[in-house]
């Protein structure tokens, strides 16, 4: 091994080593900027008490980009049908409530993630042996299978028309659900927390560090003994997990599920998002679902055609000029000038 | 002849019909990525472009149906050659995720751009007489139109196959798909090859938008819509093949029209149930190099 092979009295050796564990130790370290986008959430709900509803759906959008990420920031897993995770967690809550009368959120949200991840762990185990177009296409596949086949049950899943009016019972069977989704927008706000310290606890550790070389090099990885196979199913299943949490959030947010979750649109758009705000950088996933969703909103009311344009021109730019999205720009900027400030 | 024998003809016949404008569409596509290993989202938006140029030429200009075909290809082939020339090429050397992301931004601007001259309510075509009604073929009658889209494929599938399999540029294209290295360090110019059946695919795929009109409609939407037929045929098929690809369309095309006879409301069921078996148990598809 090379690493030997460093004389001992060679201080700039041992100086270098010291280094780089010390910046793999401090990695993981809780940095300051990283607590603004948590403020700024607990201030939206301040400053704008009457568009809760939106931002439910942002945060819930949010979750689902992070799900995402793991999967295609981290491991390099390209997939245009993470919608069929979402779409599993929508319908575990929707047809608990509606067809066994359950109507607990809390374990609803856990239920629609647990078999969301089991069906990610099957699905997983067949489809990630292929890279590429292949498995591009299964996933693309599966989702419209599910589909389809929620469609040909349109008997319990309601089909295109869906399921309207759900119950959900009150959190802690205390605090009722209120026309404007405040007591929604914490309870969104709170999931979202405890995922998100679940993905960063992932990230950084040694099996986030395996997935990264996954990304980068498989061969190499193949090559230095580490399981491949495994370490993609266990990370396709936790990100289906959280896809189905998310899914499981957005049918009890809105009280309404169509086959609609299942759309090529859905899976299309939160990867949009998650390239929008730049993949395998956690934040990413809350500036560009925020932002994605803002722009929606108001252009979307403006002219429907107009925003499908612009998201269009969005994602040619992002790729021809800013491929690490718009964390990436913030990043660029903030070494710019570091940089001016130096010298 | 039996109740049964009709309704297999039947089937048999449309899905055949639909089998060729699967193929005419997606082989430009299965070349494409075969050369270079392109994920080109944005072939559907080249057939759309194409179907609406045909829906231009007929209903504003008064040319006949055939002509207005053939001028569409040739004009969606010229308009596609910049596009390779100056965005695509740039993302040859990127990760599939770039390519696809590119490339499904050209086509949601395509969608909107259209929806934005031509609204988006379905359209259709004036057909000459003789497209119209049913051809007695002496046993039974069939629609016209399904006949002529038969014959056009069959057609050119023979023209194709001629040009893959004696011509000298088909030689090259075949061996630039097979080890693009090595074509390159014996003389050929994979580059410009490149172009040329980038250019040709398009124009293949617009033909295909055109001849779709009548069987589907057509909306701005057309896009997406048959995109992931598209992209399904081509990689049931293996990409660069023209074997595998016309295998693929027919087995897609027939299958799903029986599937859709017997069980109307599973919808593209069977398209999918057949793509995952497949791609599950050959990777590559029929004909792909693993």
């Amino acid at each position: 091994m090379a690493v030997n092979k460093i004389k001992l009295n060679d201080a700039a050796a041992i100086g270098a080593r010291a280094n780089a564990a010390d910046y793999l130790v401090r990695r993981h370290y809780f940095r300051w900027p990283e607590a603004s986008p948590w403020l700024i959430a607990v201030a939206c709900y301040f400053i704008f008490p009457d568009r809760m509803t939106f931002g439910n759906q942002v945060l819930v959008m949010v979750i689902f980009a992070l799900s995402l990420d793991l999967i295609l920031g981290y491991a390099g897993i390209v997939t245009l049908g993470h919608a069929a995770f979402f779409g599993i967690g929508a319908y575990v809550a929707a047809l608990l409530s509606l067809r066994f009368g359950w109507s607990e959120p809390i374990s609803g949200i856990i239920l629609g993630g647990l078999l969301a991840g089991l069906v990610g762990i099957v699905v997983g185990w067949f489809m990630l042996r292929y890279r590429g177009l292949t498995l591009l296409m299964l996933t693309i596949a599966f989702a419209a299978m599910l589909q389809e086949s929620g469609n040909l049950r349109s008997d319990i899943t309601g089909g295109y028309d869906g399921l309207p009016g759900l119950i959900i019972s009150p959190l802690f069977d205390t605090f009722g659900y209120d026309l404007y989704g405040h007591t929604n927008y914490i309870y969104v706000l709170v999931v979202l927390a405890i995922v998100f310290y679940f993905v960063r606890r992932i990230v950084y550790s040694p099996f986030g560090q395996a997935l990264t070389g996954i990304r980068e090099n498989v061969q190499r990885m193949h090559a230095i003994g580490s399981p491949v196979h495994r370490r993609l199913v266990m990370v396709y299943t936790i990100s289906a997990a959280i896809a189905g949490v998310a899914g499981a959030l957005f049918t009890q947010t809105n009280a309404y599920v169509t086959l609609t979750v299942f759309d090529f649109d859905n899976s299309a758009k939160v990867m949009v998002m998650l390239i929008l705000g730049g993949t395998g950088r956690l934040y990413g996933a809350f500036l560009g679902a925020a932002v994605y969703m803002i722009l929606e909103d108001y252009f979307s009311k403006l002219s429907p055609t107009f925003w499908q344009f612009g998201i269009g021109l969005l994602l040619v730019l992002a790729v021809l000029f800013a491929r690490r999205g718009l964390l990436g720009l913030v990043e660029d900027a903030g070494r710019y000038l570091s940089k001016r400030k130096k010298p | 002849m039996s109740h049964f024998a009709t309704i297999a003809v039947s089937i048999l016949f449309d899905g055949l019909a639909y089998a060729m404008f699967l193929f005419i569409t997606s082989v430009g596509l299965s070349v494409t990525m075969g050369l270079m290993g392109f994920v080109n989202l944005a072939h559907g938006a080249f057939a759309m472009c194409g179907g609406f140029f045909v829906v231009s030429l007929t209903r504003s200009l008064g040319v006949p149906f055939i002509p207005s075909l053939i001028i569409a290809s040739v004009a969606v082939g010229a308009i596609s050659v910049p596009f390779e020339r100056y965005l695509y090429r740039q993302l040859y050397k990127s990760t599939d995720l770039e390519q696809v992301l590119l490339t499904i931004g050209l086509a949601f601007m395509a969608i909107a751009t259209f929806t934005y001259f031509y609204g988006p309510i379905p359209k259709s075509v004036p057909l000459p007489d003789w497209l119209e009604g049913d051809v007695n073929l002496g046993f039974r009658a069939f629609p016209s139109y399904r006949a002529f889209l038969i014959v056009i494929g069959a057609a050119l599938i023979a023209a194709l196959w001629y040009a893959f399999e004696k011509t000298n540029i088909g030689a090259k294209i075949r061996a630039a798909v097979d080890n693009r290295r090595m074509a390159e360090s014996v003389g050929i110019n994979v580059d410009r090859l490149f172009t040329l059946t980038f250019a040709l695919g398009s124009g293949l795929a617009a033909l295909g938008g055109g001849l779709a009109i009548q069987l589907f409609g057509l909306t701005p939407s057309f896009a997406v819509l048959y995109l992931v037929l598209f992209l399904v045929v081509v990689a049931v098929g293996g990409l660069g093949s023209l074997k595998g690809t016309l295998l693929a369309a027919l087995v897609i095309g027939i299958i799903d029209t029986g599937g859709k006879y017997a069980f109307p409301v599973a919808g593209n069921l069977f398209i999918y149930a057949i793509t995952v078996i497949v791609l599950l148990i050959k990777p590559a598809g029929f004909y792909g190099r693993e």
